[in-house]
């Protein structure tokens, strides 16, 4: 019955799979280096569409109480209030409206006196669902914060890495997670998603699950560097990614369906920080564990010693210059704890 | 790593229960848990994306708190110079600073040695570290310059910011509004949030008044007309009321709202107009009866926060120390002036510098959208489990399902805020949690590969991606403690739910996933792993 069941489970990776990821490296490099570079472009022109939690401003949601709203004449009566910049947006069913209006000139009171002509010149036709003003000072430090939270998780988790890997991981560990987050950050100027406060806390969960999934891999590689002494590097990274392949998908599915669950059911509130991390964490982050962050720690000379080594075994005599090298690289930092018997 | 003490797989089981039993109270409506003993009482509290409400951030304006302490310096200045009977000729405001020039003939070491008196160490003769609220300095001339202190203008800040808490917490809950929470924010700040508040207009409108309440002789010397085409007299200021009609009113209080013992909205016998209804204390009274004594047949101006309300003439001394204001209100105008009243005034004025107001339509609207998208979320987990792993994958269900409700259980236990973010949070963990689940079967199915018995190959499994597990878990942990600290309200609350998360899953995958997997091994003893 047991081998019965065993047939039946799903194997979305076969058991034997050998496939040659370190031969991707001389694209994949290459390619993440230009996608970087247009997002970096991205980001300047068109630029994140700042929601009113950075840039400062009013954002109404209003609801028709009967029947659907009629956007021109709602654009037509907001637009005599001369409040400047007003954006009407259907959100969600025919009936919902967003009204985002743009900072007004006049410091902290006048933010509210607009809130005030809008709802006067609506008056009660509409419910109003939401109300929010978020004024210049507090939009200023909500930037300055969200900038130093990102700087600061991405330091705290260097400093993890470091502590418990090789400081080679941990600097490719963060360069494949930079990479990710300016993707992300590309990403989202081009589809002009609002960027707020849960846009930031996309990113730094962006941050913290791809990382996880680097550091998978990356824990693999370090048990494979201690076990086989003599294997090169490139096959040594190829077997680790193979070996971890199929949680890497299985859990990558896992975490799609949760995501799709909330990017269908989950309402427009969180539309674009799902739409956000379904971006960030299923497609940008899985590509780059692969072909970014593991083949980057050759580069960064994890293994270098280890081929020398190869050669100087074959001379048979060690040349004293790399035994430092070699003991840093290959620190038994932590050993696996030993296996408890029953 | 598949051995159990007994002891130790009752305890693992007994947390798992517990931290399980916690969430129960959100299951009963609050009329009943409110009946419960106090421990079971806790309960996870709905944010205000959810539950609707208002969440209001106001900024104590320093910069009038400065402006009132340089006053107040100017003042006593101008008190000690003339009690010493020294002359000046200037005496002005600059900045943070006070300057007057001392008259030639009198000895500007006199009044330097008077002067002194008037800065006093700061935080009492312990604390302070030898700081003191004014610096003097004795400039060439007889010009002697005193300037305010950084430290003496923070003090002062903080003591109008605890005082403007008060006053915000009399008059938010002279609203009669539910569970309001008021808290200072940094330095200047207050937060207020109201749940259920739909519209804040109302509560917009009375913290937004400072209240000062004063009654003043109207300045009879001028009309109106002329002050405003020329100059009022230095002692008068041109004040309006609320249709713009303009008086000169005698810059000199004559009685204050701080006299106030109770204010009462109510309506004249006479004409049935709404008013508000006053009494002084002892002190008030005695000056308020002095006042009309001498002034009867004058206009006496109530003015509040530089506005006129009314100027009725003294037709006889009013001895009681109670009155009343009139001055065409509506209903709510002469209840919301009698809130204000009874609340007192604002050490400064308040600035809204944010505002989140929800409906209670939306939230409604996001909770049952979170619970579907949290339902469709967690059965397509389930169902991939079992498709991938069979009876395993059926073992990673119930671990998962005990960890979302320790996750429930936790967050009552903390009486933490679930935020729309805060489910979407609940709702990634369910397929963050199976993951090390993934990382514990693959890595069996992999010591099964390399040929080892079901039993060790169970083993090594846990061993070795047990320690992964924690790995990658506290790099996503370090992010969620980031996201705690920066975020406030909703992400805050996505934070909270996050690390909860973590926590829960390291918790599960470390004992109770082993404790299923250890006890179904004893149990069936196999020979061959079914995954």
């Amino acid at each position: 019955m047991q081998s019965e069941t065993n047939l039946r489970h799903l194997r979305i990776v076969p058991d034997d799979t050998k496939f040659d990821f370190m031969r991707f490296r001389r694209v994949s490099f290459p390619i993440s280096a230009m996608l970087s570079i247009v997002a970096i472009l991205l980001y300047f022109h068109p630029g994140l569409n700042l929601g009113i939690d950075f840039r400062g401003g009013t954002l109404i949601e209003v609801q028709q109480k009967s029947g659907p709203a009629d956007l021109a004449k709602m654009r037509s009566t907001l637009n005599q209030l001369n409040l400047g910049d007003v954006q009407l947006q259907q959100f969600g069913g025919p009936e919902n409206v967003l009204i985002r209006i743009s900072e007004q000139p006049g410091g902290e009171t006048a933010q509210q006196e607009a809130v005030a002509k809008v709802k006067g010149a609506l008056g009660d036709s509409v419910e109003y669902r939401r109300v929010e003003v978020v004024g210049p000072r507090v939009s200023g430090e909500l930037l300055s914060y969200g900038t130093i939270g990102i700087m600061l998780a991405i330091g705290g988790i260097l400093l993890y890495l470091w502590f418990r890997f090789e400081w080679q991981f941990a600097l490719g560990a963060m360069i494949a997670n930079v990479h990710d987050l300016v993707l992300t950050i590309g990403f989202m100027s081009l589809t002009q998603i609002d960027f707020d406060l849960t846009s930031i806390a996309a990113l730094l969960t962006i941050l913290g699950y791809s990382l996880n999934d680097t550091v998978v891999i990356y824990d693999r590689i370090r048990e494979m560097l201690r076990r086989y002494k003599k294997l090169s590097m490139p096959d040594l990274l190829n077997i680790s990614i193979n070996a971890t392949l199929s949680r890497s998908i299985i859990t990558h599915v896992t975490v799609t369906l949760s995501l799709l669950a909330l990017l269908l059911f989950g309402g427009q509130a969180i539309h674009s920080f799902t739409a956000t991390m379904m971006f960030g964490v299923v497609l940008v982050g899985t590509y780059t564990s692969v072909f970014i962050a593991s083949p980057i720690l050759i580069y960064l000379g994890v293994g270098t010693a280890r081929r020398e080594s190869e050669e100087a075994e074959q001379a048979e005599k060690p040349k004293q210059v790399k035994q430092p090298k070699e003991a840093q690289v290959r620190k038994p930092a932590r050993e696996p704890r030993p296996v408890a018997r029953h | 790593m598949l051995f159990f003490s007994r002891w130790k797989a009752i305890s693992v089981l007994v947390t798992a229960i517990l931290a399980c039993l916690f969430a129960v109270p959100n299951f009963f409506p609050d009329r009943m848990v409110q009946r419960w003993p106090g421990w079971a009482q806790r309960h996870i509290v709905l944010g205000l994306d959810l539950q609707g409400g208002s969440h209001l951030l106001l900024e104590v304006d320093s910069n009038a708190v400065r402006k009132e302490k340089v006053q107040a310096l100017l003042d006593d200045v101008r008190r000690v110079l003339r009690e010493a009977r020294i002359g000046y000729t200037g005496l002005v405001a600059r900045g943070d600073s006070v300057e007057v020039r001392i008259r030639e003939g009198a000895d500007p070491q006199v009044a330097l040695a008077k002067l002194r008196e008037l800065s006093q160490p700061l935080g009492g003769v312990l604390g302070g570290g030898g700081q003191r609220t004014v610096n003097i300095a004795d400039l060439a001339g007889g010009l002697i310059r005193l300037t305010l202190t950084q430290a003496a203008i923070t003090e002062r800040i903080r003591q109008s910011v605890d005082q403007s808490i008060q006053i915000v917490e009399r008059r938010v809950n002279e609203l009669g509004t539910v569970e309001p929470t008021i808290q200072r924010e940094g330095i200047d700040r207050i937060l207020v949030q109201v749940p259920g508040l739909q519209d804040p207009t109302r509560l917009k409108e009375i913290l937004g008044k400072t209240a000062k309440l004063t009654f003043r002789l109207v300045d009879m010397s001028m009309s109106p007309e002329q002050a405003l085409q020329g100059q009022p007299p230095p002692d008068s200021e041109i004040l309006k009321d609320r249709n713009g009609v303009p008086y000169v009113i005698q810059k000199r209080v004559m009685v204050s709202g701080e006299e106030l013992t109770d204010a009462q909205p109510g309506f004249d016998q006479r004409t049935s107009e709404p008013i508000v209804s006053f009494r002084f204390n002892s002190a008030g009274a005695r000056r308020f009866a002095q006042v009309t004594q001498e002034n009867v047949g004058r206009p006496f101006a109530i003015v509040l926060d530089n506005e006129v309300i009314s100027a009725p003439v003294i037709r006889e001394p009013i001895l009681g120390g109670s009155g009343q204001i009139s001055g065409s209100f509506t209903v709510e105008g002469a209840n919301d002036l009698a809130i204000l009243l009874r609340a007192g005034a604002l050490p400064a004025p308040l600035t809204i510098i944010e505002e989140r107001t929800v409906g209670p339509g939306l939230g409604q609207d996001s909770i049952q959208k979170g619970k579907i998208a949290a339902a469709v979320g967690s059965v397509l987990v389930v169902v991939f489990m079992l498709a991938t792993y069979g009876l395993f994958g059926f073992f990673a269900n119930v671990a998962v399902a005990v960890n979302v409700a320790m996750i429930f259980g936790l967050l009552s236990l903390l009486n933490a805020t679930l935020t729309l973010p805060g489910i979407a949070g609940i709702v990634l963990t369910v397929g963050i949690a199976v993951d090390s689940n993934v990382l514990i079967y693959e890595r069996i199915r992999e010591e099964v590969r390399s040929g080892r018995s079901p039993i060790s190959a169970i083993d090594a499994g846990f061993t070795r991606a047990l320690a992964t597990i924690l790995d990658s878990n506290i790099t996503t942990f370090i992010a969620a403690a980031v996201l705690f600290f920066i975020g406030t309200g909703a992400v805050r609350g996505f934070a909270v739910t996050l690390g909860i998360g973590i926590l829960t899953t390291v918790f599960t995958a470390f004992t109770l996933t082993r404790l299923i997997v250890a006890s179904w091994v004893r149990w069936r003893r196999p020979q061959l792993v079914p995954i």
